[in-house]
């Protein structure tokens, strides 16, 4: 039994480690704003038609099922405020982070593997360079960067694609669709749409470096890495959305 | 198991500083104390010697080497890197004795998303040790390349570049801080005869143009006994024969992580151990 838990707790331990290291290098030179600057175009700029598309159609659902509902109590006219409180809040942050984690998560682990499999890392190393602030330190940083603002963006789309759903099928005035969308919203929907995907951000990077950095077994080994930091950022994601989740239910009620 | 001799009949280099030492080295891997992936492993390389490090696949060479440049920690024993022990040092400590060692990794382990320039100039430009101006890393970078007769391809990507070539940028990569020990992890596996020999004219060139320490892994004889036996002459720019035992070559041979064998190219001709034996081919004329 105990055998069996030795592996899961040693590789917490070593993702606890790898994780402490990158954030404490964001205060240690040297700092390699070159490669911040790349990974930012590559996670942010490149996630951004994936964002676009699967947020357009997510908020074009949620007014086509929720003006479903609304329909038989005569309140289509509240499509937006459904759409709004749903979006910034939850599936706004967690959806791009799950997209992102699929497009980056994959893309992070497959190089870094490559690396480590080919002895690039060990190369680094010898070379006078510490992998973690070269490579993962940076990925950290233009997740943290680009995720919210990549929310922030898809949270938008999905207005537009839930205001013209709810034009389209229920005649929803658009002036009306985004009055309610904007009043819905209050200050602590918005801190918790943007805290959300700032703290998913490191599941994203640091899963995919965490399964590069550890990839053995050559080719295969790198597939395997890819598919096992997907899944595991993914399933992180959801975790960590109920428990935030429930950390701002908690403050909100002790605001009451 | 083989007889384990003291080198005889090379030069006496007992007075030249150790620049390498292992004292009873083990490293095991994921707490794996029934299969080290070394054994007790004890050998000493001195200034200006040459080592050379013979082994059957799996028997620990590579982890020998990534040992000696702490890329890998001994989990028993003591590494010592120019007299400083090194077996419990932290990453960013090992640094600055790092940038005293050039590593050749067995497939090249060129970064491919650079060009080979940028390959050639990266320790210049990441080893704190090494300081170099700015406006002196081009003049550098493009010695280094011309040594290993690719300055042609400075603009490349090792993707566009031949085993071979890669091979060579990575022996430009690793002497292009001039470092004074050169730890070389099997420079000729999976190289035709030919561009095989270049990179081992090229060890031998590189020894003799800068004196340099070096400990080479191979699995074939036939690289020992080039560098055993020839010398670069700078003069004709090729190699020329030397007599028996005339370089500071040790040879070495490792058995599942043990170091099995330890002494000149003579006794290790000598040696009757079968294990020995398969590793040993009668020399033939190898420089060109």
């Amino acid at each position: 039994m105990l055998d069996a838990l030795k592996g899961p707790v040693k590789s917490v331990q070593d993702f606890c480690v790898l994780s402490g290291g990158a954030l404490r290098n964001v205060f240690r030179k040297p700092h390699y704003a070159d490669d911040i600057l790349l990974q930012m175009e590559t996670i942010g700029v490149g996630s951004v038609p994936i964002v676009m598309i699967t947020g357009f159609f997510s908020g074009a659902v949620m007014a086509m099922q929720m003006g479903r509902g609304l329909q038989d109590y005569g309140q289509t006219g509240r499509t937006g405020q459904f759409v709004s409180i749903i979006l910034v809040r939850e599936l706004g942050p967690v959806l791009t982070a799950v997209m992102v984690a699929g497009q980056n998560s994959s893309g992070i682990a497959s190089e870094i593997g490559s690396m480590e499999v080919t002895e690039q890392i060990d190369a680094m190393r010898a070379l006078g360079t510490d992998p973690v602030q070269k490579l993962v330190t940076p990925r950290m940083i233009a997740t943290a960067i680009m995720l919210p603002c990549l929310t922030i963006l898809d949270d938008f789309i999905g207005m537009i694609g839930g205001g013209i759903m709810a034009k389209v099928l229920f005649a929803v005035p658009g002036r009306q669709y985004w009055s309610t969308v904007w009043r819905a919203l209050a200050w602590s929907d918005v801190g918790q749409g943007l805290t959300k995907p700032f703290m998913y951000s490191f599941a994203v990077s640091l899963i995919g470096c965490y399964y590069g950095l550890r990839t053995t077994g050559g080719t295969q080994g790198v597939g395997r890495a890819t598919t096992q930091a997907v899944v595991t950022a993914s399933v992180l994601i959801f975790i960590m959305d109920f428990f935030i989740g429930r950390i701002f239910l908690w403050i909100s009620q002790l605001g009451q | 198991m083989a007889e384990k001799i003291q080198p005889t009949g090379v030069a006496d280099t007992s007075d030249a500083a150790s620049l390498l030492r292992f004292e009873n080295v083990r490293v095991t891997f994921d707490g794996d104390d029934e299969k080290p992936a070394l054994n007790g492993v004890s050998f000493n390389v001195r200034r200006g010697e040459t080592r050379i490090l013979l082994g059957a696949a799996g028997s620990g060479k590579t982890v020998l080497l990534k040992t000696a440049m702490g890329l890998e920690c001994a989990t028993g024993g003591r590494v010592f890197l120019f007299d400083e022990d090194v077996t419990h040092k932290s990453e960013r400590e090992l640094f600055d004795i790092r940038a005293k060692v050039g590593m050749l990794f067995q497939e090249s382990a060129l970064f491919d998303s650079m060009t080979v320039a940028q390959n050639v100039a990266y320790p210049l430009l990441n080893q704190k040790a090494v300081s170099m101006p700015r406006d002196k890393m081009e003049p550098a970078v493009r010695s280094s390349l011309r040594f290993v007769e690719l300055e042609g391809q400075m603009g490349k990507y090792p993707s566009e570049l031949s085993g071979g070539m890669r091979r060579r940028v990575a022996i430009a990569r690793a002497v292009v801080t001039n470092p004074p020990l050169l730890l070389y992890d099997s420079p000729t596996a999976g190289l035709d005869p030919i561009t095989a020999h270049t990179i081992m004219a090229l060890i031998v060139k590189e020894r003799d143009k800068d004196n340099t320490t070096a400990l080479v892994v191979t699995h074939r004889y036939q690289d020992g006994n080039l560098v055993a036996n020839f010398r670069y002459n700078p003069n004709s720019g090729h190699l020329d024969p030397v007599g028996p035992d005339g370089t500071k070559t040790i040879f070495m041979v490792m058995k599942e992580g043990k170091l099995v064998f330890e002494g000149s190219q003579t006794e290790l001709e000598a040696n009757r151990d079968p294990y020995v034996m398969k590793f040993v081919k009668q020399p033939q004329s190898e420089a060109a």
